[in-house]
């Protein structure tokens, strides 16, 4: 009885070292990367403007083609502008990070700029001024083999077509 | 304890052979003790010298056609080529009635020899297989062909030198496609090549104006599927690699991807992508029917046929990730079969019809690995940082795939090559390429 109760006292504070390490270790990622909400990328290094405020890119979770609260609020910005330049036709290009098969990637690349695709098609952008193109793993927009590096090539680029 | 085991059962293998004089090889088994073989240069009289170095600009070109046989069977992994220097007999000599207590003296236990004529813009050649251990012949051949075929000479010697001994047919006499890289990774330059198995013979079949990957051979390796971002468009296109003709395949609104022949050589399978979701589908290159086999909402790519074209194995995330499956080819019958640890990609049928190669990633490594058509039986033959798509040799014992290094921050040091390995999970080498390279695919054998 008395035994059992030690060890599991010991084992309350082994459990709890690791759960405090853990975060300590949790905290000094984030800190250092500072540029990442779980794997998605939230900084701004490669991002480029299709106008004053409108960034052309919104990025992706591992395997992932699901757009962040972020995407979505990039994604509104290029409706937006879109709408008040009925002239111009965009070309929507999926990419993925080089840690997966080839092949799947480029229709990981296609489901992801489809999935900007429909979100600016909710917000009233005609489906024939935006073509999308896949290039899987091909073109990187950063050659780092790291967890950073991959998140930035986990994206969606807007593409003036005209 | 296993393994030592294994060890026991392969001396006595080698030692009951010996008792019976009889050369033979296990290559069902890493080969842990090559055979040790002495391949005499061919003998080539002064006259055809002569016409050599008219025809071919080399002088001794005997020498160089068993240098071909020499480095085909050592990295086969099942030969130990022994050095010319300890030969003892000229050429000639040997090749009309080797010395066999001389060849068993330097310890070789098989003997090529042989004898090349260059003569009216033809190039003859005659060559034997000895057991030196029972001292008899065990093959003769003799062939003629145009001189500036010699280095196939060279294959097809090794083909069925590898073929009396292993009982098995060879896969010297072939060809590789692949994608040739070039430049840094954010703005990589990629052209179709094509080279012999052993290096040699590099042709680039594009210019590198547009991206193009994963070539795949048809079955008489005369046609190549490709993907190609031809006008940005990527689509799957067909080559003809004699005429260079290319032509559009698969021009349908959106992505056409992943293309493979079907066996018979009769279709091209391949995935459509359009609206965010992947399928697989069919053309029939005769009359151009196209067929649906897949309909669902996952990524469906990577389909590969077995060869007798009843099924088809292909790669698909409906069940949240990564996992291989197998289908009739009318598309029913879909079953799982990958169900290990990780992500499971680019199967790719045997040609002997019972293992599915694929890659598989887990824990951020990347694994070559067989299994049974069941999905029983998983084997990981190779594990790296990056590797995937592997291609069968034509004899289904040698898989070729690229492997790709890491880079550091600044994307420096990054690197792409082709490798093989041996479906035993032993004999892992590097194959030699002008340029980096990746998507290899393996013709079929091309003498036959």
């Amino acid at each position: 009885m008395n035994f059992s109760k030690s060890f599991r006292n010991t084992f309350l504070v082994i459990l709890l070292s690791l759960i405090v390490s853990a975060c300590a270790t949790k905290k000094t990622v984030t800190k250092i990367e500072g540029q990442m909400q779980g794997d998605v990328y939230t900084g701004t290094d490669t991002v480029k403007y299709l106008a004053d405020g409108v960034p052309d890119r919104v990025f992706f979770a591992t395997n992932e083609s699901i757009l962040t609260t972020k995407s979505r609020d990039t994604l509104r910005k290029q409706a937006n502008w879109l709408r008040e330049n009925s002239s111009i036709n965009v070309v929507v290009e999926g990419h993925a990070d080089e840690r997966g098969t080839r092949e799947y990637n480029l229709a990981l690349g296609e489901r992801r700029a489809n999935a900007a695709k429909d979100y600016l098609i909710t917000y009233g952008i005609s489906a024939d001024r935006i073509s999308v193109i896949s290039y899987g793993k091909e073109r990187p927009v950063d050659s780092g083999s790291n967890p950073l590096s991959w998140s930035k090539n986990r994206r969606s680029v807007t593409v003036k077509a005209n | 304890m296993i393994r030592i085991i294994n060890l026991f059962f392969i001396i006595f293998y080698l030692l009951s052979a010996k008792a019976y004089s009889l050369i033979e090889i296990d290559i069902t088994r890493g080969n842990l003790d090559p055979l040790p073989i002495a391949v005499s240069p061919l003998f080539q009289d002064d006259n055809s010298k002569k016409n050599s170095i008219n025809e071919l600009k080399i002088e001794n070109i005997g020498s160089e056609i068993s240098l071909v046989v020499e480095n085909n069977l050592k990295i086969s992994g099942l030969f130990n080529p022994l050095s010319k220097e300890a030969f003892l007999q000229k050429p000639d000599i040997a090749h009309l009635k080797p010395r066999f207590e001389d060849w068993a003296l330097i310890k070789a236990q098989a003997l090529i020899t042989g004898k090349v004529t260059i003569e009216d813009k033809k190039l003859k050649v005659e060559f034997r297989l000895w057991d030196i251990l029972a001292g008899r012949e065990m093959m003769a051949l003799a062939f003629t062909t145009v001189p500036s075929n010699w280095r196939r000479v060279g294959h097809i010697i090794s083909d069925k030198v590898y073929e009396r001994l292993t009982g098995e047919k060879g896969y010297f006499d072939t060809r590789i496609i692949y994608v040739s890289e070039e430049g840094p990774k954010t703005a990589r330059v990629k052209k179709l090549a094509i080279m012999d198995q052993d290096g040699f013979n590099t042709k680039y079949l594009t210019l590198g104006n547009e991206l193009v990957l994963t070539p795949r051979f048809n079955p008489t390796s005369q046609m190549v599927t490709y993907l190609s971002y031809f006008k940005n468009l990527p689509r799957v296109y067909l080559l003809d690699i004699e005429t260079g003709t290319q032509e559009v395949v698969g021009d349908f609104p959106g992505m056409t991807f992943a293309p493979r022949f079907s066996p018979d050589g009769k279709k091209i399978i391949m995935s459509f992508a359009k609206d965010g979701n992947s399928d697989i589908y069919t053309m029939d290159l005769e009359n151009r029917i196209v067929e649906r086999i897949t309909n669902h909402p996952s990524i469906d790519t990577s389909p590969s046929y077995s060869p007798d074209n009843r099924f088809i194995t292909f790669n698909s995330d409906r069940s949240g990730y990564q996992q291989i499956y197998v289908m009739k080819s009318d598309g029913s019958n879909v079953k799982r079969i990958s169900f290990g640890k990780g992500l499971y990609g680019t199967p790719v049928w045997s040609p002997r019809g019972d293992l599915i190669a694929f890659t598989k990633l887990h824990k951020g490594k990347f694994y070559i690995g067989v299994m049974r058509t069941d999905g029983s039986g998983e084997r990981l033959l190779t594990e790296n940082y990056y590797q995937e798509a592997p291609s069968w040799s034509p004899n289904g014992r040698v898989l070729i795939f690229y492997r790709e290094t890491k880079s550091n921050d600044k994307g420096e040091g990054f690197s792409a090559k082709l490798w093989s390995i041996d479906l035993t999970g032993y004999n892992e080498r590097q194959v030699q390429t002008e340029t980096d390279a990746s998507d290899p695919s393996w013709s079929s054998l091309l003498s036959n």
